[in-house]
C-alpha cells in the first residue's frame, strides 16, 4: 500500500524532475527513460474526501504528464495497443504529450476513442494496457508501468479545459437510420461510430439523464457527471438525436422500430439488469439493498444532496457490503460519504483474488473502509419491524484453484460469528435486463437471459445488434465500448452493402 | 407535448384525476400497466402510478392518485398546461385477460383506480364481473358510477356505513366465495393490508386471486432491485415480473415492512420542509 502524500508535494516533485529533464542537452536513452520514477496520481486527502463527493483523483499536473510521457520507450512491439479493447494508439498519443503537443495527443486518441475522459478514469488499466507495458515488465512490477490511464485522462481534461474540442467529422447523409438502445458506454460508442458514416442516429434512453451506468452506477467521486456530460455533448454536436424517458420494449417494441418506424438497424445496449442476491435467510429484510438500488438512489437520484433531493436514502450507521468488485468498492465508499460510521467489505476470498481495480481498493482502504477477507454472510437477522440488526458470518479458507484460476473459497465448518449491522448492501453482480427479452419474441438469449451475438455483434434477428452488459453480463465500461465498436463496424458494413 | 396535463379533477378529499397527453404510452398501454413519473427532473424521486384509463387515438392517459408525500402533493399543485418533466411507460406486465367465466374484482380506496381498466378489459373478454369497491367513508369512494356501468354487479361497502353496507370488502368477498357458482378468479387491488386479507379470504376456497403490488421503486425498468418481493420461495421484481402476482403466495408481512423503510426519513425531511412547500403551492393553486 502506497503511503499517502500531500498532492502539492507530488506536484512539486513532478516539477523538479520536469525541469531537470528539460535542462538536458542530450536526447534521452531508454535507460534514462526507465530510470524516471512513475508519477504518483495526486488525490484529495483521505480524511477530507471521505466527507465529500468531489473527485478523489485530482489528475496529473502538466509537468507530471510530460515527465510521465517521457518514461514511454515507444517500443516497436506496442503491447499496450493490443492490451486496449479499443486499440488506442497509445505510444502515438504519449509521444505527443512528451512533445507537449496536447492537442495533437487528443487527436490521436480521438481516432479510436471518443470517451477518453471517462476511460482515463474508470478503465482497469492494470489488467489491460498497463499490465503488458514494457517499462513495467523491465521493472518487474505493473506499478512501474507507464501511467497510461493517468495520461489519457490528462489529455482529455486538457482538451475539455482548453475549449479546443474538435467535433469529429460526419460524412454526407446516407438516408439510413439507426436506433441505439441505451446511452451507456456501448451505446455511446455505437452512436458515434455510426453517425460518423453519415447515418441518422436516434439514441433511446429509459432514464431522464444520459450515460447509463456511468450516471446511475459509478459515483461522482470517481467519475463526475460533468465529465460524462462533456463527452456526450460531443455526440449532440455530431447530430445524434437523443430520446429520453423511452423504454424500448415497452414504450416501443423492437419489431415496431424496424417495421413501422423505418429503422434500418438497431443496437441493443440496454445494460446489466436485475441484481443477484445470495439466497440467504433474511435477505428480504428492511435495510438490505442491492448495490444497484443504493447507488442509483445516491447518484442518479442525488440522494446525497440531502438538502434538496426528494429521494430518501436509508440512514445507515453500520454497513456491510458483500462482494469484491468495483461496484462493492463504489457502494462502500458511497455509504461512508453518506454518513455511515463504519463500513466493512465482506469478501470470501483474499485481497489477491479481489476483482476490483487496485486503485479503488487502495482508495477505499485509505478512507477507512474495513476489509473482511475470507468471510461470507450466512444469515441476516432483524427485529420485529423487519429492520436489520445483525449478520451471521461464516469464515472461509482457500482451497484448490477453480475453473476461473482463482483458489476456491471453502467454508470452515462451525466457524461462524455475529456482527451488529443496520445495513447490508449486496454487490455480487447482476443478471440481465429482462425488458427487451420479454417483449421481443424469437430474440435468442442464453440461460442467464443475456442476448446471444455472433463475432460481429449481430443477434439472430435481422438488423438487430447488441453489446455491452446485456451480452457480457456485468463487465467494464471499456469492454462495453469495445463491443460497441465491433457492432458499429458491422452495422456500418451492413448499411454500406445495402444501398 | 408528452407529459402535458390536459385535465384535472378533484375526485374526493386529496384524490385527484389527471388527464395527461402521452401518445406513445397511450398507444402501447394495456390494462394493469403503470408509469413512472418525476415532478422535478433534477431532484425529484421517481414514483410509480398505475394507468387508470387511456385513449390510444386521442393520445392521453389518466392517472388517479392520492396526495400522500412530496411528489404527489406537488403533482396535485400542477396546473393544466404544465408538463411533467419525466413520464415513462407503460411499464410492467399487462394483466392476463381472457374469458375466465365469473370474476370478482375488489378495489379498496385508491386501488379502485388501477382496477378500473382491468374490469373493462375483463368485461370485454366476456367475463361475468362482480365488482366490490370499498372506502373508509362515502366521500372517499371513487369511480362509483364508472364501475357500476362496467360491471355486471356492483357491491359497495364503507367502513362507517355511510354508503352501501357497513364493513370491509372482505365480507362481501367471503359471501361471493361461499355462494355457488364459485368465482373463477378474484382480482384485488388496494392497500397491502386489504390485499392480504382478500387473499386470506379466498384461500380456503381455492379461488385464484391476483393482487397488484405497489412497492417502492427507483428505476421501474428492471435494474435496481428495490421493488423486490417474496412470492412463494422466490425473489420477484414488481417492475418487470409484476405488478400482478398470485396473492396466495405473496409475503405481505415483509412487503408491508419494506414499504415503511423510509417512513422516518420522509417524516423527518418532508414534514418540516418539503411538504410545507408543497402544501403552500397547492393552496395557491386552489
Amino acid at each position: 500500500m502506497t503511503a499517502w502524500t500531500d498532492h502539492r508535494e507530488i506536484f512539486e516533485e513532478g516539477k523538479k524532475i520536469f525541469q531537470e529533464l528539460q535542462s538536458r542537452t542530450e536526447p534521452l536513452k531508454n535507460k534514462d527513460r526507465i530510470s524516471i520514477p512513475r508519477q504518483a496520481m495526486p488525490t484529495q486527502e483521505p480524511e477530507a474526501r471521505a466527507g465529500n463527493l468531489c473527485e478523489v483523483s485530482i489528475g496529473f499536473s502538466q509537468e507530471q504528464a510530460v515527465v510521465e510521457a517521457m518514461r514511454c520507450l515507444d517500443c516497436k512491439t506496442e503491447p499496450c495497443v493490443a492490451g486496449c479493447p479499443v486499440s488506442i494508439d497509445i505510444p502515438g498519443f504519449i509521444k505527443k504529450v512528451s512533445e507537449q503537443d496536447f492537442s495533437g495527443a487528443a487527436e490521436v486518441i480521438k481516432r479510436t476513442s471518443l470517451l477518453p475522459a471517462i476511460c482515463g478514469r474508470v478503465c482497469p488499466q492494470e489488467t489491460q494496457c498497463e499490465e503488458v507495458c514494457t517499462v513495467g515488465k523491465s521493472k518487474k512490477t505493473i506499478s512501474q508501468s507507464v501511467a497510461i490511464g493517468g495520461l489519457e485522462r490528462f489529455v482529455a481534461d486538457w482538451e475539455q479545459d482548453s475549449d479546443l474540442i474538435n467535433t469529429p467529422k460526419v460524412k454526407a447523409a446516407t438516408k439510413k437510420k439507426v436506433g441505439v438502445i441505451g446511452s451507456g458506454p456501448a451505446g455511446l460508442v455505437v452512436a458515434a461510430d455510426v453517425r460518423r458514416e453519415g447515418h441518422e442516429v436516434v439514441l433511446f434512453e429509459a432514464f431522464h439523464k444520459l450515460g447509463g451506468v456511468m450516471r446511475y452506477g459509478i459515483p461522482e467521486f470517481r467519475l463526475p457527471n460533468s465529465v460524462v456530460d462533456q463527452e456526450i455533448s460531443l455526440l449532440k454536436k455530431m447530430g445524434v438525436e437523443f430520446q429520453l424517458n423511452t423504454v424500448v420494449g415497452r414504450t416501443r417494441k423492437i419489431e415496431d422500430l424496424l417495421n413501422k418506424d423505418g429503422f434500418d438497424a438497431l443496437f441493443v445496449g440496454s445494460g446489466a439488469g436485475l441484481p443477484l442476491f445470495m439466497g440467504i435467510p433474511g435477505e428480504e429484510r428492511v435495510g438490505v439493498f442491492a448495490a444497484n438500488e443504493y447507488l442509483t438512489r445516491a447518484n442518479l437520484m442525488r440522494a446525497y444532496d440531502k438538502e434538496h433531493a426528494d429521494t430518501p436514502i436509508y440512514a445507515s450507521k453500520k454497513v456491510v457490503v458483500l462482494g469484491g468488485g468495483n461496484v462493492a468498492m463504489d457502494a462502500s465508499r458511497m455509504a461512508l460519504r453518506l454518513g455511515a460510521e463504519t463500513v466493512s467489505v465482506v469478501y470470501r476470498r483474499t485481497l489477491e483474488e479481489m476483482p476490483a481495480r487496485r486503485e479503488e481498493i487502495e482508495h477505499a482502504m485509505e478512507e477507512g473502509i474495513e476489509f473482511r477477507f475470507l468471510e461470507n454472510l450466512l444469515q441476516i437477522d432483524g427485529g420485529e419491524d423487519g429492520r436489520v440488526t445483525s449478520c451471521k458470518v461464516q469464515r472461509y479458507k482457500l482451497g484448490e484453484a477453480d475453473d476461473s484460476g482463482r483458489r476456491r473459497p471453502m467454508a470452515i465448518e462451525g466457524d461462524t460469528f455475529e456482527i451488529p449491522v443496520d445495513t447490508v448492501i449486496i454487490a455480487i453482480g447482476n443478471g440481465s435486463n429482462p425488458l427487451i427479452k420479454q417483449t421481443t419474441p424469437n430474440l435468442e438469449t442464453n440461460r442467464r437471459g443475456n442476448l446471444v451475438v455472433d463475432k460481429s455483434g449481430k443477434t439472430n434477428l435481422e438488423g438487430v445488434f447488441a453489446g455491452g452488459d446485456i451480452v457480457l453480463g456485468a463487465a467494464t465500461v471499456i469492454l462495453a465500448m469495445g463491443e460497441g465498436r465491433k457492432a458499429a463496424s458491422s452495422i456500418n458494413a451492413m448499411l454500406a452493402s445495402n444501398p | 407535448m408528452n407529459g402535458t396535463i390536459i385535465g384535472k379533477w378533484l375526485l374526493t378529499d386529496k384524490v385527484w384525476k389527471f388527464k395527461i397527453e402521452a401518445p406513445l404510452i397511450a398507444r402501447e398501454r394495456k390494462a394493469g400497466q403503470f408509469i413512472m413519473l418525476q415532478v422535478d427532473e433534477d431532484k425529484g424521486e421517481r414514483i410509480p402510478l398505475t394507468i387508470a384509463d387511456a385513449h390510444a387515438e386521442e393520445g392521453w392517459i389518466c392517472l388517479i392518485f392520492q396526495e400522500v408525500g412530496y411528489s404527489t402533493k406537488t403533482l396535485a399543485g400542477m396546473q393544466i398546461g404544465e408538463t411533467l418533466p419525466v413520464l415513462v411507460g407503460p411499464l410492467g406486465q399487462p394483466t392476463h385477460i381472457q374469458n375466465f367465466g365469473r370474476v370478482v374484482c375488489v378495489g379498496g380506496g385508491i386501488g379502485v383506480a388501477p382496477l378500473h381498466p382491468i374490469v373493462g378489459a375483463l368485461k370485454q373478454a366476456g367475463n361475468h364481473v362482480t365488482t366490490i369497491i370499498g372506502a373508509r367513508t362515502s366521500d372517499l369512494l371513487i369511480l362509483h358510477q364508472e364501475m357500476k356501468t362496467l360491471s355486471d354487479k356492483l357491491i359497495v361497502v364503507t367502513e362507517d356505513g355511510t354508503e352501501g353496507s357497513k364493513g370491509r370488502v372482505t365480507a362481501p368477498l367471503l359471501a361471493v366465495c361461499e355462494s355457488e357458482p364459485k368465482p373463477d378468479l378474484v382480482v384485488a387491488i388496494g392497500p397491502a393490508i386489504m390485499m392480504k386479507y382478500c387473499s386470506e379470504t379466498t384461500r380456503p376456497f381455492g379461488v385464484k386471486t391476483l393482487v397488484s403490488l405497489n412497492t417502492i421503486m427507483v428505476d421501474g425498468t428492471g435494474m435496481c432491485g428495490g421493488c423486490r418481493v417474496t412470492v412463494g420461495d422466490e425473489v420477484r421484481f414488481v417492475c418487470v415480473d409484476g405488478p400482478e402476482f398470485d396473492g396466495h403466495k405473496v409475503d405481505f408481512e415483509n412487503m408491508m415492512k419494506r414499504l415503511n423503510a423510509y417512513r422516518e426519513a420522509e417524516r423527518r425531511t418532508k414534514d418540516c420542509n418539503l411538504e410545507k412547500v408543497a402544501d403552500e403551492k397547492l393552496q395557491e393553486s386552489s
